[in-house]
């Protein structure tokens, strides 16, 4: 029974077509914005990659009513995704939680970065210093006079 | 420590790096990315109280499935999954296991239907017409079959059909367990 | 019949590609110029045997050869001749055999177009690819076999192609990628083959250049296609979703772009040698980890394929095997590497190194995202999701610092340069850029956003330091139209990516945040505003198509001055075979703006769910990247290329002469 279970999921996935939902509807413009953005940060647990704003899923239609409702009734955005967090897990939230163990995900690119960065800019300063006695401060006034006395010549 | 060792050594971190990457990339093979584990393991039931199915006028709530280890199994009859796993969970039902039912976003004429014609399995079934419960349990595709303790704290949930090999070798360790602590 | 010619000319080609990827290798590491002469032959025959596979099964599919499993799963009789011809590489099997003729076709490339290469370096090359080639048809003959039968009962009709890449963005999408993933292969085989033979001079980063910048067109288009299908196909609207497909194939194009960069500070300078072919190695490397992220089902995505372990297990070998390879060969090689120029902390090196750290660390940005989720997971440590909200607040300042520098970067000189030099012209257009940034958008009527003004300002800035650049290279010419219309076609190539990058910037921004989006029910007769237009129901029809049934409404539009814009007629259809439900988005595309109907459902008799956009400036999004695409090719054509490619003749007979003598 288990080799056939795939298959049979497989074909009753949903369609992957957008979810267009008229119905949820706000009289207060920045409301129905802040409704967009919410379940554009949701994701359905159902679905393949989709937040519950695009699925078309049951569960994804489900859930937008329960945000809309939990609007309707004056709740915060940190309210409605703490509600949904407490019952799907992080796993529901396109946005994850800044945590210790997020720590190496929001941070570590950047910290990467700015290492990478350090580590140039010191090559860069090492280098610098090394070259630098080639020419002592005479030798490139002389050289500089040079190349000036060069360009007028070639005009 | 002379410029070629130093970029030797430079250039192993990628290497090291990439070894890392397919430790990572094996271990992450025949896993399923899809399977959710229940945010609720360890937490006590939601609360509720909703019909009993069939039965409007009773009503069911967390505090009716305490008192022994038991199997609590989401089902619909819109699920065709739910079909294949049923004779698997009469068969439970039939050496004693306890298996209680949410009827889930279904509807309840179909659902009885369902039961007298494939058998009851269940102890108790909920009526969650609305889903509230399913959104409670943080549900995402029936069926789903967690497994409570006698104080009714959810301890497991597996998403799928029950069938032999999962009874065998993930839900019925896992009910032992419990009905030995408690015994 | 020919379903079994196809699969023999497979083995042909895999026996090819193992004669390929060894004798030529060994004719190098001997001196053996008999063997090294084997390379460009075999680079030909193995063209020509996967070229004939794929012709099989291409006329399996016009055959309707249902005994084919592939063919059964991907086709139906009612399916149109051109679908049909398609659908070849609508599977994963398929896909995968296009994979093949695709870097069979640039091994045949180099083989043609490198004639004057030193014969060693030649046979390394390809050499070198014959081995990735054999690599990967082992992987389509082992596990996922384009001409496996279905006997002896085959079924009468077949599964259809999905619906989805029954449209013509998708039949182009999958070969541009390709060409862009594949072609990175060039430059890396290139690397391995200057790492074997141990001369890590500047020479190999000359002969890639081309080479990396052609597959980096390719890249570029094929991202812009798939992110223009997104955007029509299914109703979504959205352009780029930080799904981990389009991450697969958005890190190699940053690696790319990176390396193309580096090549040039390397082939020029002769400085960064280990960087570079550190990226080059990256870069197609991250190309076969995308195929592997794709095709093997360890993440969660709308576009994957079927999923199966079993083939991501050998991809991942596949990869152990050319990026372990490669980079092991480069840390036993490291002593070798001697980068050559001297520069300043301000100098056009420096430029370049700035502008590879940033590529580079918008890739890390990509990869920590798309990749953390897995090893969460493998750690288990749960389960979280990283999407877009993550992707946006990392990348977007990331984009933004990349064009602070492109603004001033190409006007560096290479080896050293002076801030005061720079300064003086560049100030006032700063300001300009600044100024007008802000001021902008408040005097079309646009709400101030601080991100649109910020990004205007930069995209401003890039304009005016390029044209400033133009300015100072022109400026003592007697005929200065002339001169820039003779400039070299590099530096011509170079400025019109730049600019393409800035016009992308330009759409993202605005399309971001002006972007009217509505999700109405429209009633048969009645009329609804979306941003400065009416759009009214007129009527609904029936439209079915040979495979499909379908409604179409008939949609008037019309501007703040009652004017008729455009009549739209969205579909929404019903593919018969599969029983899938796909929506026919209607497009009113313009330069400054488009607007986009999608049907949803029909609420009753008389009114559907209907998705409604006004997308301005949406187009410059794609419009960038063809931009893109075109400066790489105009550098591609530079005559710079094929005189290096003499003097390397020149150096390298010369060079052999003094061996011999």
């Amino acid at each position: 029974m288990r080799r056939w279970l795939p298959l049979l999921l497989a074909l009753l996935a949903p369609p992957a077509l957008a979810a267009i939902d008229a119905e949820h509807r706000f009289d207060d413009p920045a409301q129905e914005a802040r409704y967009r953005d919410l379940i554009a940060e949701l994701r359905c647990p159902k679905c393949q990659n989709q937040n519950i704003a695009d699925s078309n899923a049951p569960l994804a239609q489900d859930l937008r009513q329960k945000v809309y409702d939990m609007m309707q009734a004056g709740r915060s955005d940190q309210e409605i995704v703490d509600y949904l967090v407490a019952r799907y897990g992080d796993f529901v939230r396109y946005r994850p939680p800044l945590r210790a163990d997020t720590w190496l995900l929001w941070f570590g690119p950047f910290a990467a970065i700015g290492a990478a960065a350090l580590g140039v800019a010191l090559w860069l300063h090492s280098r610098a210093q090394r070259t630098r006695p080639a020419l002592d401060e005479h030798a490139r006034q002389r050289l500089a006079e040079l190349l000036r006395q060069h360009d007028e010549d070639s005009r | 420590m002379s410029r070629g060792l130093k970029l030797t050594l430079l250039l192993a971190l990628p290497l090291a790096g990439f070894l890392a990457l397919l430790g990572l990339l094996w271990q992450g093979l025949g896993r399923d990315p899809s399977l959710l584990p229940s945010a609720l393991i360890d937490r006590p039931l939601p609360a509720f109280r909703l019909a009993a199915l069939g039965e409007p006028g009773r009503f069911i709530s967390q505090d009716d499935l305490k008192g022994k280890p038991a199997l609590l199994n989401v089902w619909a009859t819109w699920c065709p999954t739910c079909r294949a796993e049923h004779e698997m969970l009469r068969s439970l039902a039939a050496q004693g296991v306890t298996i209680y039912g949410v009827n889930y976003k279904d509807d309840p004429t179909k659902a009885v239907q369902w039961l007298k014609d494939l058998g009851n399995p269940y102890t108790l079934n909920i009526d969650d017409q609305s889903g509230q419960l399913g959104i409670d349990l943080g549900v995402y595709g029936a069926p789903e079959t967690f497994i409570l303790d006698a104080r009714g704290v959810i301890r497991y949930r597996h998403v799928g059909a029950v069938d032999e090999q999962v009874w065998r070798e993930v839900l019925e360790p896992r009910l032992k367990l419990l009905q030995g602590g408690q015994g | 019949m020919l379903p079994e010619i196809g699969q023999f000319t497979l083995l042909l080609a895999i026996a090819n590609a193992a004669l390929l990827g060894t004798l030529p290798l060994l004719g190098a590491a001997r001196g053996d110029g008999r063997l090294m002469t084997v390379a460009r032959p075999l680079a030909a025959g193995q063209f020509a045997f996967v070229g004939l596979a794929f012709l099989c099964l291409a006329l399996a599919f016009v055959d309707n050869d249902f005994s084919v499993a592939y063919v059964a799963n991907n086709s139906n009789t009612q399916l149109p001749l051109w679908y049909r011809i398609t659908a070849v590489w609508g599977g994963h099997e398929g896909s995968m055999l296009l994979w093949s003729l695709i870097l069979a076709g640039w091994t045949l490339a180099v083989a043609l177009a490198s004639a004057a290469l030193p014969r060693e370096l030649l046979a390394r090359v390809l050499g070198v690819m014959g081995l990735i080639s054999l690599g990967f048809l082992l992987f389509l003959q082992l596990t996922s076999n384009p001409f496996a039968r279905n006997l002896p009962f085959f079924p009468l009709d077949g599964r259809d192609l999905n619906p989805l890449l029954q449209d013509f963005g998708l039949i182009v999408h999958p070969p541009m990628l390709y060409m862009g993933y594949v072609g990175f292969s060039v430059a890396f085989a290139f690397v391995v083959a200057a790492l074997l033979s141990g001369r890590l001079d500047s020479a190999w980063a000359r002969w890639s250049r081309p080479w990396t910048t052609a597959a980096w067109c390719f890249l570029t288009l094929g991202i812009a296609l798939g992110s223009w299908w997104a955007y029509y196909e299914l109703g979504w609207g959205g352009w780029w979703f930080w799904d981990p497909v389009e991450n697969a194939s958005f890190m190699p194009w940053l690696l790319g772009t990176a390396l193309i960069h580096s090549l040039a500070a390397t082939e020029k300078r002769g400085v960064f040698r280990a960087w570079t072919v550190l990226l080059a190695i990256a870069t197609f490397s991250l190309s076969v980890l995308g195929t592997f992220l794709v095709r093997s089902g360890v993440l969660t995505s709308v576009h994957a394929f079927a999923n199966d372990p079993e083939r991501g297990l050998f991809i991942l070998t596949l990869l152990a095997l050319i990026s372990g390879g490669a980079l092991t060969l480069l840390v036993l090689r490291a002593h070798v590497i001697r980068s050559e120029g001297e520069f300043a902390p301000l100098s056009r090196e420096s430029g370049l190194l700035a502008n590879n750290l940033l590529l580079v660390g918008g890739c890390a940005v990509v990869f920590t995202g798309t990749l953390f989720p897995l090893a969460v997971d493998v750690l288990n440590l749960g389960k979280l999701s990283v999407g877009p909200p993550y992707f946006n607040t990392l990348f977007v300042p990331l984009a933004l610092v990349l064009l602070a520098v492109l603004g001033v970067g190409p006007l560096l000189r290479w080896k050293r340069d002076s801030a005061g030099r720079l300064w003086r012209p560049l100030a006032p257009w700063l300001a300009a850029a600044g100024v007008l940034g802000l001021t902008l958008p408040s005097l079309v009527g646009a709400e101030f956003r601080w991100l649109v003004s910020l990004s205007l300002a930069l995209v401003l800035w890039v304009l005016f330091s390029s044209l400033q650049d133009l300015r100072e290279r022109l400026e003592h010419r007697s005929r200065p139209w002339y001169s820039a219309w003779h400039l070299p076609r590099a530096y011509k190539g170079m400025l019109l990516a730049h600019l393409g990058l800035a016009v992308t910037v330009t759409g993202v921004a605005l399309t971001s945040h002006y972007s009217v989006e509505r999700d109405v029910r429209l009633i048969l007769e009645q009329s609804v505003q979306i941003g400065p237009y009416r759009f009214r129901l007129d009527a609904l029809e029936n439209a079915d198509g040979p495979n499909y049934t379908a409604t179409r409404a008939r949609i008037e539009v019309r501007d703040g001055a009652d004017r008729i814009v455009r009549l739209m007629t969205p579909e929404k259809r019903l593919y018969t075979v599969q029983q899938m439900p796909m929506t026919e988005v209607a497009l009113a595309p313009g330069l400054l703006r488009d607007l986009y109907v999608a049907l949803g459902e029909p609420l009753d008799q008389r009114s559907w769910a209907v998705r409604i956009y006004y997308k301005p400036f949406v187009r410059w999004l794609w419009l960038g990247a063809l931009l893109m695409a075109a400066g790489g090719l105009l550098a591609l054509l530079d005559p710079r290329y094929r005189l290096a490619r003499r003097r390397a003749t020149v150096a390298a007979g010369g060079s052999a002469n003094v061996a011999r003598a």
